[in-house]
């Protein structure tokens, strides 16, 4: 699971078919600058979970 | 010199820039102890806890070259240059594995270097000699980059000379730099840093703020930007640019990222950076805290088609930062994000010259010149080795065409990625040996020095297919390029493992598998 977590964000990160397009637009910046903006807490996140699981 | 000189600008960054010098010399009081113990100079003791560690890894991976040449080419192509983004997200997952097991066996062995690390570990002068000159050539000219970058705003601040006068104030500035370097070692840059990374932080929050409310919001400035790339495209039907990845880029995209982030803690500066922490704990602390500055870099990386909305003129993309900086704000604050951008130099370049000043001299001077270093001749060594590698990056800026230090510094990326097999692998196993190693990294390097070469210019990616001596023409038939880091070291990983097949370890390993265990975590 620990290394689920630490995988999914970095995968999501090299997927770039995924991400590659103008839309979805939100306030006004385009999917693939915000989506690869967001994804930087998101994998964050992930590593702390990890952590968590780890030392559980 | 001085007639187009900002004077309020200047006031203000000139000021910043004394406060820091003042601090770097003062540092050498902090958590005061011998600084004639090379431990001490060049590694502060190991005594740095997850917070200062937080701020000098900060100050030392998100250099002043990244906030002035990421958004250069998001300002000349747009979402090619976004590749800092993927590859700082996929960093921190892996070095949350790695970094701890490295920390743990370092912290118990003493090893400041990735060379004491290789040497501990397989017993072998070669390969920790291979590891110590590819750390030092790829960080001479990372150094000059960070000047690269300090030229570029003391230019922005309206000062130009001629001939010797031209390189006058960042000579000044490197002067003052190799100075409380050599005083205070790695405590300098780690007590700057607090100073260097709150003013970015504030500098960018007040950009990204600012600037889209001049400019009429994030949908304007994307707009804007998109109209100016569909124009270039029409106007050279070849020039892949735009606001999302053409085809033919998304493959470099994804190799440049994976490459990169493989690169990354392989450079002594890096290293230094991790090695001097107090705890494994506060290693892991910073892989879930530094994503905070890939998210400021991700800002940053936007500066650049702010600055296309904002229609600002540059003779080269470098200058687009420090122009949209004159054109957002007043001059103050121009001034204040211009010092930002130079103490974001200076921590880097500190830090830089320190790792390579105790590579040099843990793992080529003492191992093959004098052996029998005490750990305060190796303090006075690596304090003049530090001042060497500053004047050497000084010649390289003085001397040689900018465009130089750019190709070293690409080049330096692809060769900084050869010792992975070595580094990484080692954390985990000792099936490898030293001898098959080393002929990987050697394979390694000299596929991607070749790779890299088109005959006019040195360039990051080729196409998977090579016309090769003897075998003729090979084409893996993907129709992509990739990046020449990631293709060498493939070559050098599964040369290292055929050739540990043949040439078993037999070296003596100093380090036990308990030496890797993180203590607190078990």
């Amino acid at each position: 699971m620990k290394f689920v977590l630490l995988l999914v964000p970095c995968l999501l990160a090299l997927w770039v078919p995924l991400y590659n397009s103008i839309p979805p637009v939100l306030f006004g910046i385009p999917f693939f600058f915000w989506f690869q903006l967001v994804l930087i807490p998101i994998s964050a996140l992930a590593i702390v979970a990890a952590d968590r699981i780890g030392k559980g | 010199m001085f007639e187009h000189l900002n004077v309020v600008a200047t006031a203000v960054f000139v000021f910043f820039f004394g406060l820091v010098s003042v601090l770097g010399f003062v540092a050498a009081r902090w958590k005061a102890a011998d600084l004639g113990h090379i431990h001490e100079w060049g590694l502060g003791g190991r005594r740095f806890g997850r917070w200062i560690t937080w701020f000098l890894l900060g100050g030392d991976l998100y250099t002043a070259y990244t906030v002035i040449a990421i958004p250069a080419v998001v300002f000349a192509i747009g979402a090619y240059g976004f590749f800092a983004v993927p590859y700082t997200i996929i960093v921190y997952p892996l070095l949350y594995l790695w970094l701890p097991r490295l920390w743990a066996v370092s912290h118990r062995h003493g090893y400041m270097t990735a060379g004491d690390f290789v040497l501990g570990r397989y017993g072998h002068r070669g390969l920790e000699l291979a590891v110590a000159l590819t750390g030092v050539l790829a960080t001479m000219p990372y150094i000059a980059l960070q000047l690269v970058g300090l030229e570029k705003v003391i230019s922005a601040l309206g000062f130009s000379g001629q001939g010797i006068m031209a390189h006058a104030p960042i000579t000044i500035a490197f002067a003052i730099l190799a100075l409380f370097t050599y005083r205070s070692g790695l405590r300098a840059p780690a007590m700057i840093a607090f100073v260097k990374d709150a003013m970015i932080y504030i500098f960018i929050i007040a950009a990204v703020v600012i600037i889209p409310y001049e400019l009429g919001g994030f949908g304007a400035i994307f707009e804007a930007a998109g109209k100016a790339f569909d124009a270039k495209v029409a106007a050279n039907p070849k020039l892949a640019a735009g606001l999302t990845l053409k085809s033919t880029q998304v493959a470099p995209y994804i190799t440049l990222a994976v490459g990169s982030a493989m690169a990354l803690f392989m450079y002594p500066h890096a290293l230094t950076g991790a090695l001097a922490a107090s705890s494994g704990r506060a290693i892991r602390f910073n892989t879930m805290a530094l994503p905070a500055y890939s998210f400021v870099l991700g800002l940053i990386a936007l500066l650049g088609l702010m600055a296309i909305a904002a229609g600002v003129k540059v003779e080269t993309p470098q200058d687009a930062v420090p122009q949209l900086m004159l054109w957002a704000f007043p001059d103050w604050f121009a001034g204040f994000c211009f010092a930002a951008i130079a103490l974001g130099a200076l921590v880097p370049a500190a830090v830089m010259s320190i790792g390579a000043a105790n590579t040099f001299t843990r793992n080529i001077w003492k191992p093959f010149i004098h052996p029998q270093m005490s750990p305060q001749e190796e303090s006075v060594l690596a304090k003049l080795a530090s001042l060497a590698v500053k004047v050497g990056a000084l010649a390289v800026i003085f001397f040689m065409p900018t465009q130089f230090a750019l190709d070293l510094q690409l080049l330096g990326g692809v060769w900084m990625v050869q010792i992975f097999p070595a580094m990484i692998l080692g954390l985990y196993t000792r099936r490898f040996s030293g001898w098959a190693l080393l002929m990987g990294w050697a394979a390694g390097m000299i596929v991607g020095t070749s790779l890299s070469w088109t005959g006019r210019a040195w360039v990051p990616v080729h196409a998977l297919k090579w016309d090769l001596p003897l075998v003729g023409s090979v084409d893996l038939g993907l129709g992509f390029g990739a990046y020449n880091g990631l293709t060498a070291v493939l070559v050098n990983l599964f040369l290292a493992a055929a050739l540990s097949l043949v040439l078993r370890p037999h070296a003596v390993d100093e380090t036990s598998p308990e030496d890797y265990e993180d203590r607190v975590l078990a």
